[in-house]
């Protein structure tokens, strides 16, 4: 627990660490929160020879309102999108998960920004963002593009995030009064990371199910979408929801691990996905 | 006159260390940094079993910042006695050479086989990575029925054997004892010491039941945890020719006694300082190799030497708690009357013996019998070694896991005899009685009122509605079950007298010294041998000195954990500091009132029988407006111009406690869970502890040990177990796979009391340090079983996980429809074990 020695370099501007970036190239790191590169780095998993540390750029931490979504600053602590009003207002699922990340004092330190660019697998914020197929705002030396979350999370801790830049917003989509959602995080203890997740958002339409957006949380290298179960409800009625559940698993890659086996992942993975597409009917 | 002052024992003092301690100014081990102090990093194996080949440590010398880098051959002759076992249990036991540094061979992951010092720790961290070494690895055992087969690699090849100790009590009958051909080979007599023994004819107890329970528990290994990992700063004290060691531990004067042992530095030149400790838990009782370490390279290079373990070396070197596999007969009567019991216990030392090792599981063989009177008993337990991590004693050493067997296998009678399970528990009680009583292996319990506590349980559990509820869950097809679970269970505190304590291959020595004087201005100052880490001595203590000499706890300062400012004690673990360390304290405090009587006497110009004492004022009978406060008297007795003829200056009087017996606290504890049958998960709903440990000095106290107590005994039965791979691995490495629940995992505690009191020491107190760690994993457990039995569900082992109550489900409705068994293996926990017989 005792980390190899680095260099600390602190960004003024999404610009400065662009540059910083440039300057210490792939020896460098970004800090912006640091829940999960410190304890790798205490482990010597990791040994960046410069950590650039985002923590003080303040204009990255905001919740605005962008018409028909909401656009969150990277910076903005999970702490911050739990108790913010905007957010629980027109997508509470964003403010429900942060809620659970970790424990407060992650909750105060880990940005949106920093969990989304880690890209694990087990993170609960990445299933969030891909069921709600929100976008992610990254900068570069050749300016802005903006990147789907299902093109965004591209292997285990791997991202579609260029050497040189920098995640520095998160859009989200506002949910209307006929989509219910609910993300369903499966863990021994409340602080843990997710043995299995499922974040769901589901649109009701004259009584029955009008589609359904299903992500998956430590199924696989990124986090999936159970394809299958989104089309069997499509369209279909509330009652079909235990069946559909019955394909979660399909199509998914879990880990076997001290927590647990791969095949006790897919059995979650079903009886999650049934009851949080049930809770998002009736939310 | 002033007005007398309240009585403090009883009453919920706030705790007087809380203060510095959540306001950041505890003084911790890693606070001291003194002059010219350097830092140590180990080089830990990564191989369970291997064979040094090349060790060259030169690469280390070259960077920047490093004063030394040392092999275990280098410093062999400054640790003459090696890391020091105080714990033989038979006379053929196994006692290997533990080396601080190993020479030749590492025997489990995390073994030390180089040290660096530098200037900080991060450049002794670093500069371990320039050490060369060659490893041969060699097959390691990791489990302990592998270690004692045919043909096993050896952990300890001198031996022969893996095998470290068999010892064996009651003994008669045992031809019949298990099926496994080699329990013939079993010596006969065998009874040890005066407080553990066996009696009767088991086997005949056997033959003779109308029903006999044979199951197989394991107590999986678990990490001690303490929110402060271990820390040692050694330093030459200056114009002193010995050593001062600073160490977080629970055990300064055994400190001064072991660590003479092993370097041969005289102990009149050994000073220990505990400051503050953060929490212990049985795993500062031990002198460490780090320790050893620290000193021997302090001496050798004149100047202080700190080690702080970080979290991964706490759980690769602190000790490990548990680690047994329990094989139990339980034999009865249909109207569920136990004949007899019998058990063998395989218990895990890891690769070395530390402190206490081999005495772990013995110390709690005579509380098998649990709370229960029968006739016929008899145990056997062997030592094994493995190549893991050392276990040694972790809150409640010995008697959880006595406890846990008895109070699963009564679970398992009650459902075998279709009984409930608090009328088979009844059934079986002790009468209730306050005299000395012996227990089935001759351990005498000191007082008991059982069916009190029992009752009172059941009335806070509202014990009928649960059982309609459960009932109407069951019926409805509830995916969420609800189980409750019972335990009633006894422990052994108090430790101990000092006979009984060498019986038990302690060597003895269980009094307990207190020093109480008065100062010139009134004020009082209790020095004390125990040596508290979270217990609240300081408060305690000075409730019960207040009390004796009517003064307020304020005016009492504790002094404790410095061998150089207390007088000469026995430390604290085993819940033994109050009913030993505070019975002292009270000796202490009466001694010096008995001497106050006769100055106040003499002041009064009273003759002394006619001087009463009450509220911290003497007086002379029927005339009370002749009086003089212990104050007064504290301050004559300190300036001296005016004492009785021949009278010794000041009220300071000091006691040497040894107890006549040890304490046997008791209670009921109800488990409420609900099990989801789809996941695995259980939630516990209600936790109902009604626990007697004689009169309670502070009840705020007395409820905080309960709740961290229950939380740990909760720990294990749901979530801790250490975790190896085949290649002796610690998988379990970090908090994040080591699971520690934390408050939200926990119930709501309903806590309540009964008071029996002891008749052993003169306020009757038992001690309640591990009550809760003793309590609970059967309650817990007790309950998810019975969640689940009408799906044909025994037992669960702990940790009962959700994957593993999920497989116990799968395999119940597999067995139902034919389909294959799934493999439990996958998570089985401390070693590769097999469940069932």
């Amino acid at each position: 627990m005792i980390p190899v020695a680095f260099d600390y370099e602190v960004a003024e501007s999404v610009d400065h660490a662009i540059e910083l970036l440039g300057q210490y190239g792939d020896e460098s790191k970004l800090l912006a929160g640091g829940h999960s590169l410190i304890p790798i780095m205490r482990l010597r998993l990791a040994a960046p020879a410069v950590l650039i540390d985002l923590g003080k750029l303040e204009n990255l931490r905001y919740v605005r309102d962008g018409g028909d979504h909401l656009k969150i600053g990277a910076m903005t602590r999970h702490r911050d999108l739990a108790f913010n009003e905007m957010v629980a207002q027109h997508c509470g699922i964003v403010g429900y998960t942060a809620g659970l990340l970790g424990d407060p004092s992650v909750q105060h330190r880990g940005t949106i920004g920093g969990t989304l660019s880690h890209g694990d697998a087990s993170g609960d914020m990445p299933s969030v963002i891909t069921a709600l197929e929100g976008s992610i705002v990254v900068q570069g030396p050749n300016g802005e593009r903006v990147v789907k979350a299902a093109d965004f999370f591209q292997d285990y801790l791997v991202t579609d995030l260029g050497e040189q830049e920098v995640v520095t917003e998160v859009r989200v989509p506002k949910l209307n009064g006929n989509t219910g959602w609910s993300y369903k995080k499966f863990s021994r203890r409340s602080q843990d990371w997710a043995m299995v997740g499922v974040a769901a958002v589901v649109e009701r339409s004259n009584g029955s199910i009008g589609s359904a957006r299903i992500a998956l949380t430590a199924m696989g290298a990124t986090p999936l979408r159970a394809t299958s179960v989104e089309q069997a409800l499509s369209g279909a009625p509330r009652d079909a929801v235990a069946e559909a559940a019955q394909s979660a698993d399909e199509g998914t890659s879990p880990a076997s691990d001290s927590a647990a086996s791969a095949e006790f992942r897919r059995h979650l993975a079903r009886v999650w996905t049934k009851r949080a597409v049930e809770e998002a009917l009736s939310r | 006159m002033t007005q007398a002052p309240e009585r403090y024992m009883g009453g919920g003092l706030p705790r007087k260390e809380d203060p510095n301690l959540v306001t950041g100014r505890a003084n911790w081990t890693d606070n001291i940094k003194l002059p010219g102090m350097l830092h140590l990093a180990m080089l830990r194996s990564p191989f369970a079993r291997a064979k040094i080949t090349k060790l060259d440590v030169s690469g280390a010398l070259e960077r920047p910042g490093v004063v030394g880098a040392f092999t275990g051959a280098e410093l062999a002759d400054q640790w003459p006695g090696g890391v020091p076992c105080g714990a033989v249990v038979s006379d053929q036991q196994n006692s290997p050479f533990f080396s601080p540094i190993v020479t030749d061979e590492v025997r489990h992951v995390g073994d030390v086989l180089a040290v660096v010092v530098a200037s900080d720790r991060y450049t002794a961290q670093d500069a371990l990575e320039s050490i060369v070494v060659d490893y041969e690895p060699l097959p390691p055992v990791v489990n302990m029925e592998a270690a004692l087969a045919e043909g096993a690699p050896l952990v300890h090849e001198e031996f022969g054997t893996n095998e470290c100790f068999k010892y064996t009590a009651g003994v008669e009958g045992i031809d019949d004892l298990f099926d496994a051909p080699d329990d013939t080979q079993l010596e006969g007599g065998g009874v040890r010491g005066p407080n553990v023994g066996g009696q009767g004819d088991t086997g005949e107890a056997m033959r003779r039941a109308d029903v006999v329970i044979k199951e197989r528990y394991i107590q999986q290994r678990v990490l001690p945890t303490a929110i402060e990992p271990r820390a040692v700063v050694a330093s030459p004290e200056p114009g002193h020719q010995g050593i001062v060691m600073y160490s977080s531990t629970q055990v300064p004067h055994l400190l001064k006694i072991v660590l003479s042992l092993s370097t041969g530095i005289p102990e009149n030149e050994i000073r220990v300082v505990a400051p503050d400790v953060g929490g212990g838990f049985g795993s500062k009782l031990n002198l460490y190799r780090e320790e050893i370490i620290a000193v021997v390279l302090a001496k050798k290079l004149g100047t202080p030497v700190k080690y702080v373990e970080d979290r991964s070396e706490n759980y690769q070197a602190t000790i490990h708690g548990r680690g047994q596999i329990q094989d139990i007969e339980l034999a009865a009567n249909s109207d569920g009357k136990i004949l007899g019991l019998r058990v063998k216990l395989l218990d895990d030392m890891g690769a070395y013996l530390q402190l206490l090792t081999p005495a772990i599981a013995v110390s709690g063989a005579a509380l098998f019998p649990g709370v229960y009177n029968f006739e016929n008993f008899a145990i056997e337990i062997k030592g094994v070694f493995t190549n893991l991590t050392p276990t040694d004693a972790y809150r409640g050493a010995g008697r959880p896991e006595a406890c846990f067997a008895i109070e699963r296998a009564m679970d398992s009678l009650a459902r075998e005899l279709n009984m409930d399970p608090a009328e088979v528990r009844r059934r079986n009680f002790f009468e209730p009685f306050d005299e000395p009583t012996a227990n089935p292996a001759g351990l005498q319990y000191d007082s008991f009122n059982l069916q009190a506590v029992l009752d009172r349980a059941i009335e806070l559990a509202d014990y009928e509605s649960l059982r309609a509820e459960q009932q109407r869950r069951r019926e409805s097809g509830d995916p969420v079950q609800l189980g409750i679970g019972f335990s009633t269970y006894t422990e052994i505190c108090g430790l101990g007298p000092s006979q009984a304590l060498a019986g038990l291959g302690l060597g003895g020595g269980g009094w307990e010294a207190a020093n109480v004087r008065m100062l010139v201005t009134g004020k009082v100052e209790v020095a004390t041998g125990t040596s508290p880490h979270g217990q609240g001595h300081e408060t305690s203590w000075s409730q019960i000195a207040a009390d004796v000499l009517g003064v307020t706890p304020d005016d009492v300062d504790v002094i404790h954990g410095d061998t150089d400012a207390v007088p000469f004690g026995r430390d604290t673990y085993g819940s033994r500091s109050l009913a030993v360390g505070g019975i002292a304290v009270y000796h202490a405090a009466n001694k010096v009132v008995e001497k106050g009587k006769k100055i106040a006497a003499h002041m009064l110009e009273a003759s002394e029988e006619d001087i009463e004492f009450e509220g911290g004022r003497f007086s002379v009978a029927g005339s009370p407006d002749q009086n003089v406060t212990i104050q007064d008297v504290a301050g004559a007795a300190y300036l001296a111009a005016d004492l009785p003829e021949g009278m010794e200056p000041v009220l300071n009087e000091s006691m040497i406690y040894d107890p006549p017996n040890f304490t046997f606290p008791f209670g009921a504890h109800i488990c409420v869970s609900e099990v989801d049958t789809e996941t695995g998960k259980v939630k516990l709903r209600d936790y109902i502890a009604v626990d007697d440990c004689g009169p309670v000095i502070n009840p705020t106290i007395v409820d905080g040990q309960l709740h961290g107590g229950l939380a740990q005994g909760i720990a294990q039965a749901l979530y801790e177990g250490v975790i190896y791979d085949e290649e002796g691995n610690l998988v379990t490495a970090s908090m994040v796979d080591y699971m520690i629940p934390g408050a939200p995992e926990l119930p709501n505690f309903t806590l309540d009391r009964t008071v029996t009191p002891s008749p052993s020491n003169p306020l009757g107190v038992k001690g309640v340090g591990e009550a809760g760690t003793i309590g609970a994993p059967p309650a817990v457990i007790n309950s998810i079983v019975d969640a689940l039995s009408p799906l044909g569900i025994k037992h669960i082992d702990m940790p009962a996980s959700p994957m593993r109550v999920w497989k116990a489900i799968q395999n119940a409705q597999g067995k139902q429809s034919g389909d294959r068994q799934i493999d439990a293996s996958l998570e089985a926990s401390g070693a590769d074990i097999k469940q069932g017989r």
